[in-house]
């Protein structure tokens, strides 16, 4: 699977599938209207980072792909699975779309391996020790091979998020979601967390980030998307949406956000 | 760093005395200041008026044995009546040449008990082992099979009684109270309506009302010739009783639950049942150990209610064995020695659910 997605990621030339497409997507909260006609499509192995202020209906729209939200017109389809009210459906998506919270959410009753081992013990029904095999391997790969048998709370939030990222990996997803990863986080524990997913990326995993890193965007992202008041206002390669903006929002957007 | 590394390490030294030892502590806690101290020598002067007066009538001027009531008025309590009268308060009316029926059926309760409070038991085996135990225990107690003479639930009384309407309501209630609580938050209005309706109707009227409408009215509006147990019908009032009080205890456990736990469950893939199972009940129920156990204590005691359907519990029959015209007025007794057990099933209780709760919470959070 991401063996397919380098070899379609060191093949521009050829358009790799669409796993992600928002068509029309509307919602709204009550009276609010969160989410005005977005349309977005997410190729294999492509990295989409959302943007924007708070708001802006950038969590609102991640949240849809795996019917954390649901939106109200609109066509979303997700590894070719369309997102309806069938519970067989969104239950399919989301064993192949992983999320990673801004708070974590790690289930602090459970050990770390039992976070990471459950979902594919439970939904994938795979054997106990393979579960655990795969459990170790991925906390290996983000870099806490020996914290397994802690409790999230006995470790830091840089910790607890890769624990997190740990965590959705073992369901083998096709594409990641991540919604603002490093927002709780204490400053400097931020790049231990933007490593593991500059790796994610490296290794040609399709990701969706909403994040305000944007030195992290502009290293991984292949393409930009700015959203304000529940619409998308630009879509860009990083160069030229960093170097050249489009929109006036945008502008004062990223003005305000690189000030610092 | 540097400049600490090089000072001379300063040595471990005993704090300084008045701050500890037994004369530190009197004064930290006992004589901190004049309001305290004043306190503290009127809680003295309490404890020195109460105590060698109830210990004098508890224990040095007791009778422990008499040959009948007049013989055993003094100054003190009167035991003897609790020596005479233990096996009918403790049995009741339970036909006496059986008297190892009821004996088995507390142990066996014991030992249940006392497996369900070993965690490593939880699962398939623990419910296992209380099916066949509480099969025991109706079979002890009812007979009619395995060569036991058959004994009717109007005669089920005293401690096995008290035991069985408590354990067998909250062992029922339990799981019925997390149905409902569940229920009450469920996105299906029917289903949220029933729960909602059924738990303000049942929370809303005395237990004693319940009991009642089940062992006067329910029977009126049976067919005739159709009724139903006496003892099964107070059974059937506690357990329904308690699943509606457990409920609410419950669904604040669940609302305690932070959004993000069932969310991340939700992205992982968890079924409905996998994430009530798994990711919801473990936490939001450690969550009201306290206040589950507040209502299973109240439970307990609550039984002693169903003397006022004729049936005779511990208390009951503690209240009959004082009606014995050669034991007169010797209720002080009575009330201790039964107060006594139930505060022991109690405290235990109380203690348990404070190890539990620390177990739960061991390496949870910071």
């Amino acid at each position: 699977m991401s063996e397919t997605a380098a070899i379609t990621a060191s093949m521009p030339e050829k358009t790799p599938a669409t796993v992600i497409e928002l068509q029309a997507v509307h919602k709204w909260y009550g009276e609010f209207h969160v989410l005005r006609d977005i349309n977005l499509q997410v190729a294999k192995g492509e990295k989409v980072v959302v943007c924007g202020p708070s708001g802006s209906g950038k969590s609102t729209m991640i949240r849809c792909i795996n019917r954390l939200e649901e939106h109200q017109q609109g066509r979303i389809v997700v590894a070719g699975i369309e997102l309806n009210a069938d519970v067989k459906n969104i239950e399919a998506i989301r064993r192949e779309v992983g999320m990673v919270f801004q708070q974590f959410n790690l289930f602090p009753h459970l050990t770390v391996l039992q976070n990471l081992t459950l979902a594919p013990i439970w939904v994938r029904k795979l054997p106990k020790k393979e579960a655990e095999e795969t459990a170790r391997y991925y906390l290996e790969r983000v870099r806490i091979p020996d914290q397994a048998d802690k409790y999230p709370g006995q470790l830091s939030g840089g910790q607890q998020q890769r624990v997190a990222i740990a965590r959705s990996l073992c369901m083998k997803p096709e594409i990641m979601l991540f919604d603002e990863p490093t927002s709780a986080l204490d400053p400097e524990m931020i790049k231990e967390v933007l490593d593991v997913m500059i790796g994610l990326a490296e290794e040609g995993m399709t990701m969706v980030c909403v994040t305000h890193e944007m030195g992290f965007a502009r290293t991984v992202a292949d393409m930009m998307v700015f959203m304000d008041r529940g619409e998308v206002i630009e879509r860009a390669p990083p160069k030229d949406f960093f170097s050249n903006p489009q929109s006036d929002r945008t502008r004062s957007f990223l003005s305000q956000i690189l000030a610092h | 760093m540097a400049d600490i590394a090089q000072d001379i390490p300063v040595a471990t030294q005993a704090p300084p005395r008045h701050s500890s030892g037994a004369l530190g502590w009197l004064r930290a806690n006992l004589f901190s200041s004049v309001f305290n101290s004043i306190l503290t020598l009127l809680a003295v002067a309490l404890i020195a008026a109460v105590v060698p007066p109830v210990i004098r009538w508890a224990l040095i001027d007791a009778i422990w044995s008499a040959p009948n009531g007049a013989a055993c008025h003094g100054g003190g309590a009167c035991w003897a009546f609790i020596g005479e009268k233990l096996r009918f308060i403790l049995f009741g009316r339970y036909p006496i040449d059986q008297d190892w029926r009821p004996i088995g059926v507390v142990v066996i309760f014991l030992l249940m008990i006392l497996a369900a409070c070993d965690r490593r038991l939880w699962g398939r085996r623990l419910a296992l082992l209380w099916f066949f135990g509480l099969s025991a225990v109706w079979i002890l107690m009812a007979g009619g099979i395995l060569g036991l003479s058959s004994v009717e639930t109007a005669l089920w009384s005293g401690l096995p009684l008290t035991l069985i309407l408590a354990v067998v309501g909250m062992v029922f209630g339990f799981p019925l109270g997390i149905l409902l609580a569940l229920g009450r938050r469920s996105k299906l209005p029917a289903v949220r309506v029933i729960c909602v309706g059924y738990i303000e109707l049942v929370r809303g009227v005395p237990l004693i009302t319940v009991l009642f409408m089940a062992s006067l009215l329910l029977p009126l509006f049976l067919p005739a010739g159709v009724t139903i147990d006496k003892v099964l019908r107070a059974q059937i009032a506690f357990i329904l009783f308690a699943a509606a009080y457990l409920a609410e205890v419950i669904r604040g456990g669940l609302q305690a639950l932070p959004k993000g736990q069932v969310e991340a469950a939700d992205a992982l893939g968890l079924s409905y049942i996998q994430r009530t199972r798994l990711i919801v009940l473990p936490q939001a129920l450690a969550l009201v150990i306290p206040p589950l156990v507040n209502t299973f204590i109240g439970m307990f005691k609550d039984t002693s209610l169903v003397v006022i359907v004729s049936l005779f519990d511990l208390l009951g029959a503690a209240e009959f064995a004082l009606t014995d015209a050669n034991w007169q007025g010797f209720a002080v007794e009575a009330y201790v020695f039964v107060a006594v057990i139930y505060w022991c099933f109690c405290f235990f209780m109380s203690r348990y659910s404070q190890l539990l709760e620390r177990e739960f919470n061991r390496g949870r959070r910071r």
